[in-house]
């Protein structure tokens, strides 16, 4: 007879998984406004996951045969996605009151979400990483197309649906080619299987249609297509909860395994993400100039900063790994307060996304105008926001392993980006008022408080921040 | 492998027959029955007029929604067989943590059942 | 053996000429009833490996379930395939060349395979013997316990397909009248039923 596992490592996810449960039976069983009362209780949810990723993950062990691990790595990256899981709910309540939605679903669907994030954060073996990406993408296909009346929502649905399945398709097939030549899928067995046997082409393209589905999943260009569409067509805080959660996920796991398992090809996998981490840079750059549509815009801003956050994981050193989590604890904050002030705006009991309702708000509402200015600033990178620390570590770190030209088209990307942040603050501070936005949701202009504040004083109080994302990344290069 | 193979010898044959059969039908059918087709035999007929519109007709998006609830409970069984046979080897744990994952499911079907998924108005 | 390996040859053909069909056939129904075969000749070609968990698994689930899903959405988006296939021409070459892609990388990785000489140690479950100890049971005695938190994963990714295709497909309808069976059932006839001695010639009231 075969012992339990130990499952104290995987408290926080068989928390998430039973109150995710819970809320499902919570809502359905429930009468009155049960929106509200399963959104609550899933931040509780998160919260009191986020506690217990924090007491039981601190040492590194794996359980459920080697195939869950857990490590000051991945306790950071978890408390990095519940936040931003958290955040999402809270930014959820105003809109859902406002929009009359009465699907309790929806917070539910984000639960199961989070929770499969949580679960390819952990993943120790091949076949556990595509089980938690599968269920975090299932989740988000429903989240897409959750106002399943609207044209684009349904649009935005599909087509992620259809693209997500080739990815994922792609990731499994490059699997199986992993597995045929190392006979396992653990990625402790793959590290000293690939270490210990030459070179084979079969491994290295599996690798590569690994990295592929895996960089579709974070939409780095070229496997961007899906992006702007699905921000766009998905509800609000969909996308805000799509723009940070999944693909700081996704980004981990990434890191997990390009430095663990397939570490002794790194020559082969740094060619693919110099070209993916380049492309991204420069397409996030360019093509955000031309949108109108303020989610359009987020959506090529978010493709830039995962081609910034990739330099990081170019370098594939500990300081490269310590400049990617510091970007993405900074984007989190930098995105979830962007996407409150998209919330806020309201014009007459109507939620606009043109980059033109946007004019004059330094007359008509100073204090939103406030926020995204310090938001916006962060996003382009001037110090001394918190957004130009973000960058300044992945670009050290990058030159520091001798990846000079990296680094050069990383600042040159930045600077030309800079430009359409810097066009929203124009259009706020010179262009002529519009009617003025309606007054924002008492949590919707907390969330941007936080976060607009969370940006400036990182310059104040970066070591207690900076501490825990030094031991996540030190844990990642010990094993 | 043979013996395994040996076992599945009497399916083999068995699939051989059906399909002879069938064809031998279809073609006796074909070769034997007199066959004088016109325009007129063969166009549609529809109580004397000319079709209106395409035979094929959209279905309700409700049959959709039972296949697939109808393909998750399948699943669900499919895990049960291999259970089944191997129970008494893998104790207790191995029991309950079926009874883990049915409750999972029974939880889905509770929320089918409240949501009135399952009813056909 | 001479028989498995005409038996292989054949499930081979057919389910290549299956899946062809599937693809080139003009009615989608046809295409699914294709597939159908398909998948037959898959369980089959499964038989010959040694598989037989998964043959039987491919006929319950896909020959019982998911084809006659695939024939529901058929039917429920009625597609005309002449007017899907209209466009064709344009896409055709962009479609050889991925394919194309896809096929040189295929050659290239089978032409030079190798296998890692030490993989036999490295896997986690040795495949058993399939003369000593079913597939089924092989599986039955890892699946709930060693591979206990996939398993439950598995069931959560159904869970989560459930709730995803009632969120967005099942709408509730106004103005419909259900039937309500315990109503029907507990109802008698002095609910609705009165007598009344009409006198003749008065009539009712």
């Amino acid at each position: 007879m075969t012992q339990m596992p130990n499952l104290v490592p995987a408290y926080a996810e068989i928390f998430l998984a039973l109150s995710g449960l819970l809320l499902l039976m919570v809502g359905v069983f429930r009468k009155t406004d049960p929106v509200r009362g399963v959104a609550r209780l899933a931040i509780l949810a998160f919260s009191v996951a986020g506690v217990l990723v924090l007491t039981t993950n601190a040492v590194a062990v794996t359980t459920f045969s080697g195939m869950f691990a857990v490590n000051a790595f991945t306790s950071f990256a978890k408390l990095l996605v519940l936040l931003g899981g958290g955040f999402a709910v809270f930014l959820m309540l105003p809109w859902a009151k406002n929009e009359g939605i009465a699907r309790f679903e929806l917070p539910v669907v984000m639960v199961f979400a989070v929770l499969g994030m949580m679960m390819m954060i952990s993943a120790n073996d091949l076949i556990s990483l595509y089980v938690g990406l599968e269920l975090q993408s299932l989740s988000l296909y429903v989240l897409a197309a959750f106002h399943r009346g609207n044209l684009r929502a349904t649009e935005a649905g599909v087509k992620y649906f259809i693209l997500g399945a080739l990815a994922s398709g792609l990731l499994l097939y490059g699997s199986s080619l992993i597995y045929g030549f190392a006979g396992t899928t653990s990625f402790v067995g793959l590290a000293s299987a690939l270490s210990s046997a030459q070179e084979n082409v079969g491994v290295i393209v599996g690798m590569v249609f690994v990295i592929s589905g895996l960089a579709f999943k974070i939409s780095a260009v070229p496997f961007h297509m899906w992006t702007p569409d699905v921000y766009e067509g998905s509800p609000t805080p969909v996308t805000a909860f799509f723009s940070v959660a999944p693909k700081i996920a996704a980004l981990c796991l990434f890191l997990r395994i390009l430095v663990g398992p397939f570490d002794d090809l790194m020559f082969q996998w740094r060619q693919v993400l110099i070209v993916i981490c380049v492309a991204s840079m420069l397409w996030g750059a360019v093509a955000a100039i031309a949108q109108s549509n303020i989610k359009r815009l987020m959506a090529y801003s978010s493709i830039g900063h995962v081609g910034y956050a990739l330099i990081g994981l170019v370098a594939a050193t500990p300081e490269g790994a310590r400049g990617m989590i510091y970007y993405m604890l900074i984007y989190l904050f930098m995105n979830v307060g962007t996407f409150a002030v998209i919330l806020s705006m309201r014009v007459k009991d109507r939620y606009v996304e043109g980059v033109n309702d946007l004019s004059g708000l330094s007359k008509t509402n100073p204090a939103i105008a406030l926020a995204l200015t310090v938001l916006m600033f962060s996003m382009a990178g001037i110090p001394p926001l918190a957004g130009f620390f973000g960058k300044y570590f992945v670009f050290v770190a990058a030159i520091n392993a001798g990846l000079i030209p990296l680094a050069v088209i990383g600042v040159l990307s930045s600077v030309i980006g800079a430009y359409y942040y810097l066009r929203l603050i124009k259009i706020m501070y010179f262009d002529e008022a519009g009617e003025g936005l309606d007054k924002p949701d008492l949590s919707t202009g907390v969330v941007m408080g936080v976060c607009a504040l969370a940006v400036v004083v990182f310059i104040l109080v970066p070591e207690p921040m900076l501490a825990g994302a030094d031991a996540a990344a030190a844990a990642l290069f010990q094993g | 492998m043979e013996e395994l193979l040996t076992e599945y010898l009497p399916i083999l044959i068995f699939i051989g027959i059906a399909f002879g059969l069938a064809f031998a039908i279809v073609a006796a059918s074909l070769l034997v029955a007199p066959s004088n087709p016109d325009p007129e035999k063969t166009s549609t007929y529809e109580c004397g007029f000319e079709a209106f519109d395409d035979t094929r007709s959209k279905f309700d998006v409700r049959f959709y929604l039972v296949a697939i609830l109808f393909i998750i409970f399948d699943l669900e069984v499919a895990f049960l067989f291999p259970w089944a046979v191997s129970l008494s080897g893998i104790g207790i744990f191995g029991f309950w943590s079926m009874m883990i994952f049915l409750g999972v499911l029974t939880i889905g079907f509770i929320y089918e059942w409240r949501k009135g998924a399952l009813e056909w108005e | 053996m001479i028989a498995a390996a005409i038996a292989f040859y054949v499930f081979a053909t057919m389910a290549v000429i299956g899946g062809l069909n599937v693809i080139f056939q003009r009615n989608p129904v046809h295409s699914v009833l294709w597939l159908i075969l398909t998948f037959f000749n898959a369980a089959g070609l499964f038989v010959i490996l040694g598989a037989e968990f998964v043959a039987m698994i491919l006929v319950v689930v896909y020959v019982g379930a998911v084809a006659v899903l695939f024939l529901f959405v058929v039917m429920m988006l009625d597609i005309n395939i002449t007017v899907i296939r209209e466009g064709i021409h344009k896409y055709v070459w962009a479609g050889l060349l991925v394919g194309g892609v896809l096929l040189a990388e295929l050659v290239t990785v089978f032409t030079s395979w190798v296998m890692f000489d030490d993989a036999a140690s490295l896997s986690t479950a040795p495949t058993p013997d399939p003369n000593v100890i079913t597939n089924t049971e092989a599986l039955g005695n890892i699946l709930y316990t060693d591979y206990v938190y996939l398993f439950q994963a598995a069931g959560i990714i159904l869970l989560v397909a459930m709730i995803g295709s009632i969120v967005l497909t099942y709408r509730t309808r106004t103005g419909v009248r259900k039937q309500v069976i315990a109503d029907q059932v507990a109802r008698r006839p002095s609910d609705t039923l009165e007598m009344v001695k009409v006198e003749s010639g008065k009539g009712l009231q």
